[in-house]
């Protein structure tokens, strides 16, 4: 069985982050990480494999910089990696973006597509959707278990209050919570296995798209103003000597709460 | 007037907030499958009311709902059309966007006549403004972007009846477990939630922070170390990469106040904290903070709240 697993790279939701001039995420200041979720995607690939054999590929679309990411996921145990890096790409919305993913993956042999619930930057979680509109693949999303028996794929759909059961034949494109599995951490000898794994690189010509179809200038929406939210500031605080409780109780009293 | 089709999934406050926000932009024309829904639309003042059913859709996922949609879009040529922001509203926005090559915007807080709509970004801490420049304005709306406020209204109801292809029955929803919150209220509709974190440090410790959240008539929620450490299960957790609440009321005990957790609760209205240390991060946001340890603190609330019954 053949996986595509789409990652993305994002910069790290633990610092600050901002827009640049543009409006658009600023990558270069950041610190750039693969997205939260997408290594989740990464290890459901790995176990699938390692469970009914097959390849791992991972799929990227990103700037030069995101080859860290893509070497993260070798070491972690994938067999290959296709890198779609054009400066054409810049400004691209996700209407582009699942154009020039949709793209790559017709290139590549797939029976499953697999991809974080959401990103950790434009947190849309709307790829795989896009995608399976593309595709026509199947589309069981938002995943904390995955089984495959034979052609036959049956996800768990979480939801707030419980979860659904999916079921849907091959080809598919799912995409994963947290919930589902713990990344394993790239070993020694993972790392230095990836550095002899292929990285094809390619740009949205060589996948056939006229570069005029993406990017800022093709985009479909628009960021007109980003403002930072002013932060909250404390009120008071108080130090427990035996009476925090009682204080506590009330300043919610005050508040009406109790 | 402009023309806002609303698609309303089920009955709740989410849905109605999305047609309380349509009804300021134009005249809203509703989408619904079930009859609870239906009727929600006309009691939040829509129009009208495609009152749908597309063969298979109760036992498919995305597809079915998806084709009715986009005919309906089509037919409609609306001004605006908002989905609520949940996994379904997403995917179905997305579903429609390609169909349409229509532009969509997700988890927009805001939206104006002129189409300029409101977002967080980078766990809250930047607004942005945006808009659709292709096609008419998709957008899925987030959980709180306006106060559902009901306006009856008498609307000609138009039967929908599709027909389901083959290629739209590719996922089957073979079974619905639910796995409800007991009596609490639901974690993002809440008015209050009582949150514990790693601070808690066991399973069976987290029944003060439930006492507490009864004693307030609150959900429970937990910080993503609490979660992972198995003390309390992982669909209640707050923040980034969990539920976004927007309550009157979030307590937060045994939480530092991560950047990932703040993400999902700053826009609490009041925000209490009890933290054993002094220089937590969550007192620099917190209206009303005890530096303490909970296990003393908490207990002598639920006393003082007895008292006040
Ligand atoms: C991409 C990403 C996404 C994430 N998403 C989320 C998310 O959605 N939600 C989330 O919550 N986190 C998320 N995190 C994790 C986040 O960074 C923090 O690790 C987490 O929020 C910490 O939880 P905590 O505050 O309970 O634990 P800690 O940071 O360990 O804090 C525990 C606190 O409890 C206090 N304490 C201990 N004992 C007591 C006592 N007896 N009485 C009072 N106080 C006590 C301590 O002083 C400390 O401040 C995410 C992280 C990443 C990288
Ligand atoms: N540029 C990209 N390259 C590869 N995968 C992506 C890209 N953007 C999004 N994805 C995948 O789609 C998921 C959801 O992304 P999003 O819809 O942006 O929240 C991510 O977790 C990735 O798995």
């Amino acid at each position: 069985m053949n996986i595509v697993v789409l990652v993305k790279q994002v910069p790290d939701s633990g610092l600050v982050r901002q827009l640049d001039a543009q409006l658009r995420v600023d990558r270069n200041g950041a610190n750039n990480v693969m997205g939260e979720l997408d290594e989740y995607a990464v290890e459901a690939a790995l176990q699938l494999k390692e469970a009914h054999g097959g390849e791992v590929t991972v799929l990227t679309l990103g700037p030069d910089q995101a080859t860290e990411t893509v070497r993260k996921t070798l070491a972690m145990g994938a067999d290959k990696a296709v890198h779609v890096s054009d400066e054409a790409v810049a400004g691209s919305d996700a209407l582009a973006t699942s154009k020039i993913l949709a793209a790559a993956l017709g290139r590549l042999e797939w029976d499953l597509v697999i991809a974080g619930a959401e990103s950790t930057d434009s947190g849309m979680g709307v790829m795989p959707h896009l995608l399976a509109a593309r595709t026509g693949a199947a589309a069981a999303t938002g995943a904390r278990k995955i089984e495959i028996d034979g052609d036959a794929i049956t996800v768990e759909h979480q939801r707030d209050d419980g979860y659904d059961v999916l079921t849907a034949a091959l080809p598919a494109i799912v995409s994963v919570w947290d919930t589902i599995n713990t990344p394993r951490y790239p070993s020694l000898k993972g790392i230095m296995a990836a550095k002899r794994k292929t990285v094809e690189t390619l740009t949205v010509a060589d996948l056939g798209i006229d570069p005029g179809e993406v990017g800022a200038g093709a985009a479909t929406t628009e960021v007109l103003t980003a403002t930072d939210r002013p932060e909250r500031t404390a009120g008071q605080i108080v130090t427990d000597e035996g009476e925090g409780g009682r204080r506590l109780a009330e300043f919610l009293a005050a508040e009406k709460f109790i | 007037m402009a023309d806002i089709l609303v698609y309303v999934p089920e009955a709740g406050k989410h849905a109605a907030e999305v047609l309380t926000l349509a009804r300021s932009l134009g005249d809203v024309t509703a989408i619904a499958f079930d009859d609870r829904s239906a009727s929600l639309a006309s009691e939040y003042g829509a129009a009208k009311v495609y009152r749908a059913s597309a063969e298979g859709a109760d036992d498919h996922f995305v597809d079915p709902k998806a084709a009715v949609l986009t005919d309906l879009a089509r037919k409609a040529e609306p001004d605006a059309f908002l989905l609520p922001s949940t996994d379904e509203g997403k995917a179905l926005a997305a579903r429609l966007a390609v169909a349409l090559d229509n532009g969509f915007l997700t988890d927009v807080t805001g939206l104006d006549a002129e189409g300029t709509a409101t977002q967080e970004i980078f766990a809250g801490a930047t607004v942005t403004t945006s808009k659709v420049t292709k096609g008419f304005t998709l957008a899925t709306v987030k959980a709180g972007a306006a106060a559902a406020e009901p306006a009856p209204s008498e609307p000609v109801v138009e039967t929908v009846e599709a027909e389901t292809a083959e290629a739209d029955k590719r996922v089957r929803v073979v079974e619905r477990v639910d796995e409800p919150a007991g009596d609490r209220p639901g974690l993002s509709e809440a008015d209050v939630v009582v949150s514990g974190g790693r601070g808690v440090g066991s399973a069976e410790d987290f029944a003060l922070i439930e006492r507490v959240a009864d004693a307030l008539g609150g959900a429970v929620g937990a910080s993503r170390a609490a979660t992972d450490a198995g003390y309390y299960p992982h669909k209640f957790q707050v923040g980034q990469t969990g539920t976004t609440v927007s309550p009157q009321l979030y307590v937060a005990a045994g939480i530092s106040g991560a950047i990932q957790h703040r993400a999902g609760m700053q826009t609490s209205k009041v925000i209490v904290a009890v933290n054993k240390d002094a220089d937590a991060p969550i007192f620099g946001m917190a209206d009303f903070g005890v530096v303490g340890d909970l296990f003393a603190v908490l207990p002598q609330v639920l006393e003082e709240a007895e008292k006040r019954k």
